[in-house]
């Protein structure tokens, strides 16, 4: 009897410890975010799809065409081309089709290129109406940033940042 | 402000089933806020300024759903079903008293006429849960049924308490003996019983039972029976078992308002009125609503064990315990 009663005193003591728990949550900070309105920053190391690294000087992509990354992928969704310019000099990259339906986010092709012109986006709201939608033409994505990079810059900077 | 007698009565009803589809509405949105704080979100957000206009919402979209009766279901008693749930809650707020002449019906009898109609509300969800063909809906019926019963024993014990200590069953009678500072609440009588606080606990949880609240929503428990007794019901039906969850916790929160914490009385003595019937009442829906979203739900056996074993013996203890105190003061 005494330790029935023990047991019903310690019971309602636990339930008090639960109610003083939740009610301290309850004033505390939400954690959560709200998705559409508010947006987390990917993390550096994030894996999204491949894009073409930017060469600061001569303002194109630092691709050169070498399709190692092509000869890497071991689900072949990179088809990459390139013509060698007039007068010498590097190769350059004239279209680089990535078939993201196929990707695995493996890396080898990050890991392969050894000019390191491609690495991982941060790219996550990813959404298509159809499968060509991932049909990722990088060339004209890394072209149509550095537009939005130079619209956002001042125009004295911009000047500089257009060949 | 006093209109001739039908019209008096009329001017209630509508304005006591406002004042029910009101707290229906929107003690879901606290319903969701709340649950939202404990778990660290923020809660509906979307429609409206904080999600205020959610319940508007919800209610037109389950508007415009067809009512669907189940093949092979008792048709009227399906139909019958919500309207049976409805009553009990519109009725007991009829009988309470809001305020000193805030009240619908002044019945000699109140507490025996809140409990009579409370148990209508069982009978509701066996009827619809029978009603249904539907085998989850059968055995949340079965389970409404033994729950209610064994928790009306240490509710009606808990109440047998406060009426002998109160003398009446007449509910605007109990809160005008309460009159005073809050420690003439029948919660604070230790004078009369020592074991109060025990008498109110056992009521509040017998409250939360009888309601089919978590942590003793066995009726409904989702995981296991989808909806319980009204998993059938489509649009307004399913609509009207909801707004009577809620116009049920009002219902018994009004009651424990009334019976332990003084109802309308202000704690100073001073300025009463129907504001601090409000505030109590509102303060124990929190608790309600703070209690579910705490605890996990309770196995069938223990909550039965808990009636059977603890609060019935507790209660009658409390019960005899007043009694040799009133006989021997």
């Amino acid at each position: 009897m005494k330790n029935r009663l023990k047991e019903i005193a310690s019971g309602l003591g636990s339930l008090v410890t639960g109610m003083r728990l939740t009610l301290a949550q309850f004033f505390k900070k939400d954690v959560t975010v709200q998705y559409p309105h508010q947006a987390l920053e990917m993390p550096p190391r994030f894996r999204g799809h491949i894009e073409l690294v930017l060469d600061e000087d001569t303002g194109r992509a630092a691709c050169i065409a070498c399709k190692l990354c092509e000869k890497a992928c071991p689900s072949e969704c990179i088809a990459v081309e390139g013509v060698k310019p007039e007068g010498g000099g590097k190769k350059m990259v004239t279209e680089y089709q990535l078939d993201f339906t196929r990707c695995s986010l493996c890396a080898a092709c990050v890991e392969a290129c050894k000019s390191e012109a491609i690495r991982f986006s941060r790219e996550y709201n990813l959404a298509g109406r159809s499968k060509e939608d991932f049909h990722l033409d990088l060339l004209r994505r890394l072209e149509e940033q550095s537009k939005e990079h130079a619209a956002r810059t001042p125009p004295a900077d911009a000047g500089e940042a257009q060949p | 402000m006093s209109l001739p007698e039908p019209f008096r009565l009329l001017a209630f009803l509508v304005g006591l089933m406002g004042f029910v589809a009101l707290n229906a509405a929107y003690l879901v949105w606290v319903e969701r806020k709340t649950a939202g704080r404990i778990q660290r979100r923020p809660g509906p957000t979307e429609v409206g300024w904080a999600g205020l206009l959610q319940p508007v919402a919800d209610g037109l979209k389950l508007l415009s759903k067809q009512f669907i009766v189940p093949p092979g279901a008792d048709a009227l008693l399906f139909r019958l079903a919500p309207l049976l749930v409805i009553a009990p809650g519109l009725m007991g707020l009829a009988l309470m008293p809001f305020g000193e002449s805030l009240l619908a019906l002044d019945v000699n009898l109140g507490l025996l006429m809140v409990f009579a109609f409370g148990s209508i509300n069982v009978l509701a969800l066996m009827v619809g849960g029978w009603a249904s063909r539907n085998k989850y809906a059968i055995i949340s019926a079965a389970r409404v049924v033994s729950q209610d019963i064994a928790y009306e024993i240490p509710m009606l014990l808990a109440a047998l308490t406060l009426m002998m200590v109160a003398g009446t069953l007449n509910l605007s009678e109990i809160v005008a003996l309460q009159e005073g500072p809050f420690w003439r609440w029948n919660l604070f009588r230790l004078d009369l019983n020592p074991l109060m606080p025990l008498t109110f606990l056992i009521f509040y949880t017998c409250m939360l039972a009888e309601t089919n609240r978590a942590p003793f929503d066995m009726a409904e428990a989702e995981s296991e029976l989808v909806a319980g007794a009204f998993t059938e019901y489509a649009g307004m039906g399913f609509g009207v078992f909801f707004m009577a969850e809620y116009a049920n916790i009002v219902l018994g929160c009004s009651l424990m308002t009334v019976l332990f914490l003084g109802g309308w009385q202000s704690p100073f003595g001073a300025y009463s009125g129907v504001w601090w019937f409000l505030l109590k009442l509102y303060f124990l829906v929190f608790s309600v609503i703070w209690v579910r979203w705490t605890f996990p739900r309770t196995q069938f056996y223990n909550l039965l064990n808990l009636s059977w074993e603890i609060l019935i013996p507790f209660s009658l203890f409390t019960l005899i315990l007043t009694a040799a105190m009133m006989k021997v003061m």
